[in-house]
């Protein structure tokens, strides 16, 4: 019998650290083919119905003009006030959203008690009330960080009640016959259990912090990348308004990556984790 | 077959049961899923509950191991009362280790971290308890597995790191609701004589609930048979082949003949 066994080897492709599947190499080519062909198409388009300026910039301008702001101190003021508004507004959105899930999930009066004004909450058009946040919370950057913060908060909050009312019964018997502690349950059972549910609330979060933030700009005071761009929209500057724009998605993606990453460190046992 | 008196004249049984009943309210009429039990098992014995399905096997062991409070009656580990004013005794539920049908790793953590669970709770440092973790592991045998996510390991090798993590903080008493109830009869056949072979090593009290006659005579000094509406316990079957048993214990005439015996009581009371 042992003659017919041959000594066998993993295949070479399992054995590398690191492996790259097709299906995860795929969009490293498919994007930059398909931004290089749009901006192509916006290209031939400006050129060929000779466009005017004020309506669409040629592509080529537009660069220029990022590449102007990049340089201009004054945008990186403004960007790093948006990125702040971004961040902290965020960061209370977690602790409220995460810290009011728990809770909600955890206490069965609680949740009947606030869901209806949750759910008056989520259905209300949240950014018509940014006039209202700047008339209370005045033009400067409490407005602003508010605006990003009550944009983040529900995805967040509704991500974590349902990540905590997921876990699997039979992880809290073991924690209960090992007489753990309501701090230990949370601690260890709890948030690691709802983590990948808490993290798909962070990516729809920070992209609603990041809108909340800039819609906060646009309508008071001077300072962030959107009064910028109100700013370039009223002097007319078309190509500087889409430079802005670029410049605003790229924040965007920044961040939405940025949780990525975390997805990756904090739950690599997780599914979602692994590309 | 002895009578249903179960109560042993041991002054001190490991686990003991006095009128132990239970009552689950349902949205309509309540469900007696245990009649008022006496039951006493002594310090080293490896008890089986046997018994047909919903006769209340689950809702004892689940009351043993502090996991639902009993409607009425009293339950004391190694003398201490496992509960008192609704309350669990942290100092009873020390003594007792808790295996369940499915594994129940956390997979977020490492093999060797989930082994380790039970002491990190109980404040032992990094160190010591990752090193307990892998004494385990070999003592269950899945060693050099210390490293990896519970999704990579087969059903069989899950429920060894079960078994591993209830006997970390070493206690006297293990309990097991049908552990191997989820994997393939091979595999259970191979689990059954670990099981043995750690329970003389270890020396532990066990309690055992299992739907398998075969794996209830096999492992059991003691097989105590329930039956159901309302649960209660049949009878009580004292399973004499001695240690350690080896897999041709089981084609022998007089463990045949136990099993039979039991196969008929459980067909007349299901
Ligand atoms: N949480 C509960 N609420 C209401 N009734 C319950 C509950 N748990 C169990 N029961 C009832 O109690 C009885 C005993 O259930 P139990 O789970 O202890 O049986 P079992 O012997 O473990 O059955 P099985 O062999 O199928 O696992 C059953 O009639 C069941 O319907
Ligand atoms: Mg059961």
């Amino acid at each position: 019998m042992t003659d017919s066994v041959k000594i066998s080897v993993p295949p070479p492709e399992l054995l590398a650290k690191k492996r790259i599947t097709r299906e995860g190499l795929l969009p490293w080519i498919t994007t930059p083919v398909l931004v290089f062909a749009m901006v192509v198409v916006w290209h031939v388009y400006v050129k060929t119905t000779g466009i005017s300026a004020f309506i669409l910039p040629a592509p080529s301008t537009v660069w220029t003009e990022w590449l102007a702001m990049l340089d201009s101190p004054r945008a990186w003021r403004h960007t790093y006030f948006t990125i702040y508004a971004t961040l902290v507004g965020f960061f209370w959105a977690i602790v409220i959203g995460v810290g009011l899930g728990v809770m909600i999930a955890r206490i069965r009066w609680l949740e009947q008690t606030l869901n209806p004004f949750i759910v008056a909450t989520q259905v209300v058009p949240k950014v018509a009330l940014v006039p209202l946040f700047v008339v209370w919370f005045g033009f400067g950057i409490t407005s602003k960080v508010i605006v990003a913060a009550v944009l983040a908060f529900f995805p967040i909050l509704t991500n974590t009640v349902l990540g905590v009312k997921s876990i699997d019964e039979g992880h809290r018997d073991v924690m209960t016959s090992l007489n753990a502690t309501r701090w230990q349950i949370f601690k260890r059972l709890e948030l690691p259990s709802a983590l990948p549910y808490i993290l798909t609330g962070l990516e729809v979060g920070i992209v609603l912090a990041i809108i909340g933030a800039i819609v906060g700009e646009y309508l008071g005071g001077n300072t962030g990348l959107g009064a910028l761009l109100i700013a370039r929209m009223n002097a007319y500057e078309t190509d500087q308004m889409f430079a802005v724009l670029i410049h605003m998605s790229l924040l965007g993606f920044a961040f939405y990556f940025a949780i990525g990453a975390l997805r990756r460190v904090l739950i690599p046992w997780h599914q979602s984790a692994s590309h | 077959m002895s009578s249903a008196a179960a109560t042993s004249t041991d002054p001190h049984p490991a686990i003991g049961l006095k009128a132990i009943e239970k009552w689950y309210g349902t949205r309509d009429t309540p469900v007696h899923a245990l009649a008022p039990t006496d039951l006493a098992v002594p310090e080293g014995q490896f008890l089986v509950l046997l018994g047909p399905s919903g006769c209340g096997k689950t809702t004892l062991l689940r009351m043993i191991g502090g996991l639902i409070e009993p409607t009425s009656g009293e339950l004391s580990i190694e003398g201490k009362n496992l509960w008192r004013g609704g309350d669990r005794q942290s100092e009873a539920l020390s003594e007792l280790g808790m295996v369940f049908q499915e594994a129940n790793l956390f997979p977020w953590l490492t093999i060797e971290q989930n082994i380790a669970l039970p002491l990190e709770l109980k404040g032992v440092d990094k160190d010591k308890r990752l090193a307990r973790a892998r004494e385990l592991c070999k003592l269950v045998g899945i060693a050099g597995f210390e490293k990896r996510w519970p999704k990579e390991l087969s059903g069989g090798m899950r429920q060894r790191a079960a078994i591993a993590r209830a006997l970390s903080y070493d206690p006297h008493i293990l309990l097991m609701d049908e552990p191997f109830g989820a994997l393939d009869a091979m595999t259970r056949d191979a689990m059954n004589l670990e099981l043995q072979r750690i329970w003389m090593e270890t020396k532990k009290t066990v309690v055992l609930v299992t739907h398998s006659i075969g794996e209830a005579v096999f492992l059991a000094d003691r097989i105590v048979l329930l039956s159901p509406r309302p649960g209660r316990i049949d009878s009580i079957i004292d399973v004499p082949f001695p240690r350690a048993r080896g897999t041709e214990v089981q084609t022998s005439a007089e463990f045949q003949a136990i099993v039979r015996r039991l196969r008929v009581r459980l067909a007349e009371i299901s």
